[in-house]
């Protein structure tokens, strides 16, 4: 069902229709669509347009009066020094965002499997309970999550946040897989039932085979979170540099008394966003997916 | 009668599978599988707040005095009457009020301008919810440059470009004077949720059956009517929906206000006040009635959501 939703948003619909009888209002009407459509790209792109042009200007960035504008000669000033910094974060972050969302993966698609089709008494309300994990606010678990990390001996590590998104993304993962899931029809797994394969079996050699896209989803919704979360980050590492990710050390760059160097905050926030740009660019159809699965309507 | 016929196919099976020994098809298997996930949520989620709740109800105000004896609702009245708590209360609901209504509003219209196809449509979409890829504290620093409070003369980003344009009224300090502040930090919420709404109800107004609006168009219905009668009237799970997204990620706003802001006094909500409370004063028991504050706040709309959702999943 969740990909009915996801298909129905992203396929564009039959225009050629429309396109035949277009009188004098329809035109009209075309045109404010244009026009409309066109002011509110210009506000959408604004913020990542003046990143980017702020970004080539040097360190210290913006002339005031030609702010809006691009920049006569590119001046890449900026990118050296700020990927010196961002450099061991970004590749600490790579790492445990790989390897949060893989197990996450793995566990949501075994418990997707379960609650859409290996169902048990009780099954729905448990998976509500589940649910009911993704809405919390993380304050509400935050002191009891580092205490326990530090009795679990592994406070001070970066596996603090690998156990984190792992844990609280089982709500959400489980939701996306247990929806893909629900569009495979009962009819494949009774047939495979009637020839004898065990559940264990009809998972291992009919679904998962079926799961890639639902596999590209949930990694990269949870790439996509892990990379821009900012809360366990900061909450978890206790800002220590140490374990310093992309986000805790762009906000070390940018945070206050920094905020002339307007040059140097924009370029570390472009580079810090670039890894999520490019997938989303590339897959945007799939985190498409993964919002419209997150919104719970079956 | 089902495990009769079951056998009998069995037998009818001349032997080109191999025989397998019968495998677990209990009902129960299903719940082995899931148990070390149930285990997870009972401890992480409802034991944690559990813990959290303890803590609101202890002694533990700083960070020398680690005492967990029980203080009843102290915590809480204590917040009621700690004015910076009051002021960051108030700032939430102006900006959940702002944020709400305006991402609405702005995620419909870019849904009814794409929604009956347009050429470019993908482009503009993709464009509309590129914000939700990017983290908050990387888009804070645009924001900030965007909405800098200087006017006339040395104005820059958003100021700048009112002056350039004769709109030099529009100027304004933005989120950094105490009027208004809220406003301005919605903006940020606004342009950054507004995709996904969008995408939200382009789902919902394509999952109506376009046999509907033809035959209300065959009846001389206007378009204006159509949508009025026909079309918002099908998309009230939509809306309920997008109401409780956007309501719970207003409750929990932080990265976002972080990023701009920091922990800046005008701008403060209950997300950002909590933090300070932890980490500025290691005042653990205060934090934790903090954050409880914010889980209610979530939990009386959420939870008859999910019960909702629960009962028409079990009609199906």
């Amino acid at each position: 069902m969740s990909l009915d939703l996801a298909s129905r948003a992203t396929q564009s619909k039959d225009i050629s229709r429309n396109k035949k009888k277009l009188g004098g209002v329809g035109q009209f009407w075309l045109i404010f669509r244009y026009i409309s459509l066109s002011i509110l790209f210009v506000i959408a792109a604004l913020p990542i347009y003046v990143m980017v042009i702020n970004s080539v200007k040097g360190i210290t960035g913006v002339n005031q009066s030609a702010a809006f504008l691009p920049p006569s000669s590119l001046d890449f000033g900026a990118w050296g020094p700020t990927w010196e910094i961002l450099r061991e974060p970004m590749f600490r972050t790579l790492g445990f965002v790989l390897q949060s969302s893989i197990i996450s993966a793995i566990i949501g698609s075994i418990n997707g499997f379960v609650f859409a089709k290996w169902r048990f008494k009780g099954s729905t309300f448990i998976f509500t309970t589940f649910l009911f994990g993704m809405f919390i606010p993380y304050q509400a678990i935050m002191i009891p999550l580092t205490q326990f990390n530090k009795w679990a001996g592994i406070g001070g590590t970066i596996y603090v946040l690998v156990f984190a998104h792992v844990i609280y993304g089982i709500p959400i993962c489980t939701l996306i897989f247990r929806n893909y899931y629900q569009a495979i029809p009962n009819e494949l797994i009774e047939a495979a039932r009637v020839d004898g394969a065990g559940m264990v079996r009809i998972f291992r050699t009919i679904i998962l085979p079926l799961s890639i896209p639902g596999f590209v989803v949930v990694l990269i919704w949870q790439f996509t979170s892990a990379w821009n979360d900012f809360l366990f980050a900061i909450f978890l590492t206790g800002g220590s540099p140490k374990l310093a990710v992309a986000t805790t050390a762009l906000n070390f760059i940018t945070g206050s008394g920094n905020q002339v160097y307007y040059g140097n905050n924009m370029t570390a926030s472009l580079i810090v966003s670039i890894p999520t740009l490019l997938v989303y660019m590339f897959l945007g159809r799939y985190f498409l997916r993964g919002l419209l699965s997150g919104s719970l309507k079956g | 009668m089902a495990v009769a016929s079951l056998k009998n196919l069995k037998n009818l099976n001349d032997g080109r599978m191999p025989k397998r020994k019968k495998k677990v098809n209990s009902p129960w298997g299903g719940f082995f599988f899931v148990l070390p996930s149930i285990i997870a949520m009972a401890i992480f989620v409802y034991g944690m707040i559990g813990w959290t709740v303890r803590y609101s109800f202890s002694n533990r105000t700083s960070a020398w005095k680690k005492d967990m004896s029980f203080a009843g609702m102290a915590r809480y009245t204590e917040l009621l009457q700690d004015p910076e708590f009051t002021h960051a209360f108030s700032n939430l609901l102006k900006f959940t009020i702002v944020f709400m209504i305006g991402t609405l509003i702005s995620g419909l219209i870019m849904a009814l301008l794409l929604e009956k196809g347009i050429r470019g449509e993908g482009f503009f979409r993709s464009t509309y919810l590129y914000p939700m890829a990017i983290s908050f504290i990387a888009m804070g620093t645009s924001w900030r440059w965007l909405m800098d409070s200087a006017k006339g003369d040395r104005a820059t980003g958003l100021n700048l470009i009112f002056d350039r344009i004769g709109l030099g009224f529009l100027e304004n300090t933005w989120y950094t004077s105490i009027k208004g502040s809220m406003f301005a930090m919605a903006l940020p919420a606004i342009w950054q949720m507004s995709g996904y709404v969008m995408a939200l109800f382009l789902a919902g107004f394509r999952g109506i059956p376009d046999d509907l609006r033809e035959a209300a168009r065959v009846d001389g219905a206007s378009e204006f009517k159509i949508y009025r009668h026909i079309l918002f009237p099908q998309l009230s799970p939509t809306f309920l929906t997008i109401l409780i997204i956007l309501g719970h990620i207003s409750m929990k706003v932080f990265d976002l206000i972080y990023g701009i802001a920091s922990k800046g006094y005008v701008t403060k909500v209950l997300a950002i006040y909590m933090w300070q409370v932890i980490f500025d004063f290691q005042n653990y028991a205060k934090g934790a009635a903090i954050a409880i504050v914010i889980l209610l706040m979530i939990a009386v709309v959420v939870i008859p959501y999910l019960i909702y959702v629960n009962k028409t999943e079990e009609a199906k």
